[in-house]
């Protein structure tokens, strides 16, 4: 991440989701850049998640600007894509990580189909290429090779979630939208999750937004942070800064609720 | 005084507690001072005055409410207070290191990464960084038997040689140590002396709080608290 | 004297599906929805089939009805018979005479020529609804041409079986466009769809939907560049007329077990047998 890099990333203004007269969320707005991971802290209500499903499209947001710079040059709003456009987008330069690894899974095919489906999706026609692919991918991943051909039904929440990551990864996303990715996991399978996430971070240049209660994860993984309460983002920064010299009273509150063993 | 590689000027710094009602802290009240490069400027304040609260305004870990923190960047003087976090993301990655008092680890990164890693954020190859980092665990006496091991488990001298090892393994223009000999025996205090020093002779400008006063005689070019007047 | 109209359905009904049929052939391989009506036989019995051959039969029509390649299987027979009744149209079990062919389960090996229409039964309609059960996704994905998901189905084969398993209602994709589920045909049958001179009309009763292949437009059966599609081959001849490279059935004749291999198609082999032809059991 050098600073020749002028141009963000995503740039969000002004999001803004309804529920009828619930606010979900108000005027959030961000930007991103290469190779930068922003943690959206917040707990349950605040409206982070909804950050997320707005930005890929799950949920229809009701107002506001996501501006995307393209792998190809160009910047596009993705709220106002066409819509084949964007779900090409969203399978090839993003990629979305659930918190249920079942929702980001196809779990009656293979793992190796699972992750080579994006291939064939663009057209790989290849079944050699296709599978060496898959393989490839299982092992950054760290799920051993011999699972290629094993159903997600027979893996650990832990694998069913590295897997999910590596199904993404296929197409060598530049931004990852991530929803508590280690949520419902053991605490030694978060670890190792993390561990993982952190160096795939580092070593495929990969921007994210890691949506998580979890202060810890976002001090692992995020180079910054967003402070979210009740669908408005409260405060923001350097995540050293916004966990170490929380400013507002929530950041503060949040902060110093979490318990240290 | 040449071109300083670090200038703070009239900081302000307190914490308003709103979880205990809004209580107010003023810690620093207008700091100022100046560090040139090849300088070592020691805080010599007693505990609780606010040298450690300025490392952290400097490094940009606290906020300050007031004043400047300028820090020599690309050739360019950049406001440290007012830099956007990427902006102070970079400056920390090329220009700024810190020796903070506790080591922060991660569990499951072995002691030769944890070093390393301040290369390899500047893109540096593993192979290079981690032969760097070899070399700085053994000067500081690190036995080659934790080097696979993660600093969790490390004594807290230990930590504190991991965390000296990690900022001087990498050629930083400004440096900034929070006692970096505590906790150390003599031999090792013995090590990071000389690399304080040797990064002096290398034109680094160091700020730095030290409170062996046998050590800063050692290390530091200039001695001051937080509130003397900058010599001009 | 017939209460019924001329092949039963009313004139409304017939003008609603044919517009349909050309909807289908102007869009090759795209489901096209139709209001199928009440027939006179069960669902899965080839309902969708029956509409689309009364929309389509006139007066100057010769009609062929055949089940599994046979003309004298149940099926056939009924549905045969259905239209002499409604319609009074002469009907043939000759397939290089006919006009109008309505097939369950098999396309005829006599080569089609230019005039014929031959209309496939169809159950399922639908190629993707294995992957994706959503109708309103399988709708998206084919206007939005997101087939990938296909490929995920061969490539599961290949790796369970070392093959392609499908065997029927293999998947193809239709003037580079659709992707079309070709009836239960098997897989042997695939090729003939592929620049046929004759009209394919598609017909899903239960399902609502008609689709088309008009003539010479090109089909092509899914595969992967190094899992090609292949057809399947038989390691003798037909034993009763001693045809080869004809898709051929397995018929149990006795109650030790003993079975013979015999086209299934049987107006092919009769008329090769009727020009002399005989295969390793004789007539």
């Amino acid at each position: 991440m050098s600073l020749g890099d002028d141009r963000p990333l995503l740039s969000v203004r002004g999001l803004v989701k309804r529920y009828g007269p619930q606010v979900a969320c108000l005027d959030v707005g961000f930007d991103l850049w290469p190779g930068e991971v922003l943690g959206v802290v917040g707990e349950s209500g605040s409206g982070k998640t909804t950050v997320l499903d707005c930005l890929s499209g799950r949920v229809a947001a009701d107002g506001g600007r996501v501006e995307y710079a393209t792998a190809a040059g160009d910047v596009v709003d993705v709220r106002r894509l066409e819509e084949p456009r964007r779900r090409r987008l969203l399978r090839t330069e993003w990629g979305v990580v659930h918190q249920n690894p079942r929702d980001g899974l196809r779990m009656g095919v293979t793992a190796g189909a699972n992750v080579g489906e994006r291939l064939m999706a663009l057209g790989a026609r290849h079944y050699g290429g296709i599978r060496d692919a898959a393989l490839s991918w299982l092992t950054q991943v760290e799920i051993a090779a011999d699972r290629v051909d094993d159903l997600p039904e027979t893996f650990s929440g832990g694998m069913q979630q590295r897997l999910q990551i590596a199904r993404n990864l296929v197409t060598r996303p530049r931004l990852v939208l991530m929803d508590e990715p280690t949520g419902g996991l053991d605490v030694s399978v978060q670890a190792r999750l993390l561990d993982l996430l952190r160096g795939l971070v580092a070593d495929l240049g990969l921007s994210a937004i890691i949506v998580t209660h979890d202060l810890a994860v976002a001090r692992l993984l995020a180079h910054r942070l967003l402070v979210m309460r009740a669908g408005e983002v409260v405060e923001s920064g350097l995540t050293d800064q916004v966990l170490d010299d929380p400013q507002h009273p929530y950041s503060q509150l949040l902060v110093s609720s979490v318990l240290h063993p | 005084m040449s071109d300083p590689a670090l200038e703070v000027s009239g900081l302000d710094k307190h914490f308003t507690l709103h979880v205990q009602g809004g209580a107010r802290l003023p810690v620093l009240t207008g700091a100022s001072l100046r560090v040139a490069p090849g300088e070592c400027v020691v805080l010599s304040d007693p505990s609780g005055a606010g040298k450690s609260t300025l490392l952290r305004v400097v490094y940009g870990n606290y906020l300050a409410q007031g004043g400047k923190v300028l820090v020599r960047h690309r050739g360019a003087m950049v406001d440290m207070a007012q830099a956007s976090p990427r902006l102070v993301l970079d400056v920390r990655r090329h220009t700024m290191g810190y020796v903070s008092q506790f080591l922060r680890v991660i569990p499951r990164v072995p002691a030769l990464d944890v070093v390393a890693q301040p290369l390899r954020d500047r893109g540096q190859a593993p192979f290079e960084a981690r032969a760097r980092a070899r070399a700085l665990l053994e000067r500081l006496l690190i036995p080659e038997r934790l080097w696979t091991l993660s600093p969790v488990t490390f004594s807290g001298g230990e930590q504190q040689r991991i965390n000296v090892a990690r900022v001087f393994v990498a050629d930083y223009p400004i440096l900034l140590l929070d006692e970096p000999t505590a906790s150390l025996d003599a031999a090792s205090r013995l090590v990071v002396v000389d690399l304080i020093r040797e990064a002096r002779r290398r034109g680094v400008a160091i700020l730095g709080t030290v409170h062996d006063a046998q050590v800063r005689g050692e290390v530091a070019t200039r001695v001051r608290t937080l509130a003397s007047a900058e010599a001009a | 004297m017939s209460a019924y109209n001329f092949a039963y359905l009313d004139e409304h009904t017939k003008r609603m599906i044919r517009r349909a049929i050309l909807k289908a052939v102007a869009v090759p391989g795209y489901q096209v929805p139709f209001g199928s009506r009440e027939m006179p036989l069960s669902y899965g019995w080839g309902t969708g089939g029956v509409q689309v051959t009364a929309s389509v039969i006139g007066p100057g029509d010769v009609l062929k009805v055949i089940d599994q390649g046979a003309d004298d299987t149940t099926n056939a027979v009924s549905i045969r018979k259905f239209f002499e009744r409604t319609t009074g149209v002469p009907t043939t079990t000759r397939t290089d005479l006919a006009t109008l062919i309505q097939s369950r389960h098999r396309i005829p090996e006599t080569p089609l020529h230019a005039g014929q229409i031959l209309v496939l039964q169809v159950p399922i309609p639908e190629p993707l609804r294995w992957p994706e059960p959503r109708e309103a996704e399988t709708r998206k994905m084919h206007a939005l041409e997101e087939y990938g998901v296909m490929h995920v189905r061969l490539y599961e084969d290949i790796t369970r079986h070392g093959r392609v398993a499908q065997t029927y209602e293999y998947p193809v994709l239709v003037n580079g466009r659709y992707l079309m589920r070709p009836s239960p045909i098997p897989k042997f049958d695939n090729p003939k769809l592929d620049m046929s001179p004759a009209l394919l009309l598609f017909g899903a009763g239960r399902e609502k939907r008609i689709y088309a292949v008009p003539p010479h437009t090109r089909v092509r059966s899914l595969d992967f560049e190094d899992h090609p599609f292949e057809v399947e081959h038989w390691d003798r001849p037909c034993a009763l007329c001693g045809a080869r490279g004809v898709f051929l059935d397995e018929i149990i004749v006795d109650d030790k077990g003993g079975r013979m291999f015999a086209c299934s198609d049987t107006d092919y082999c009769a008329r090769r047998q009727a020009e002399g032809a005989i295969g390793p059991n004789g007539a």
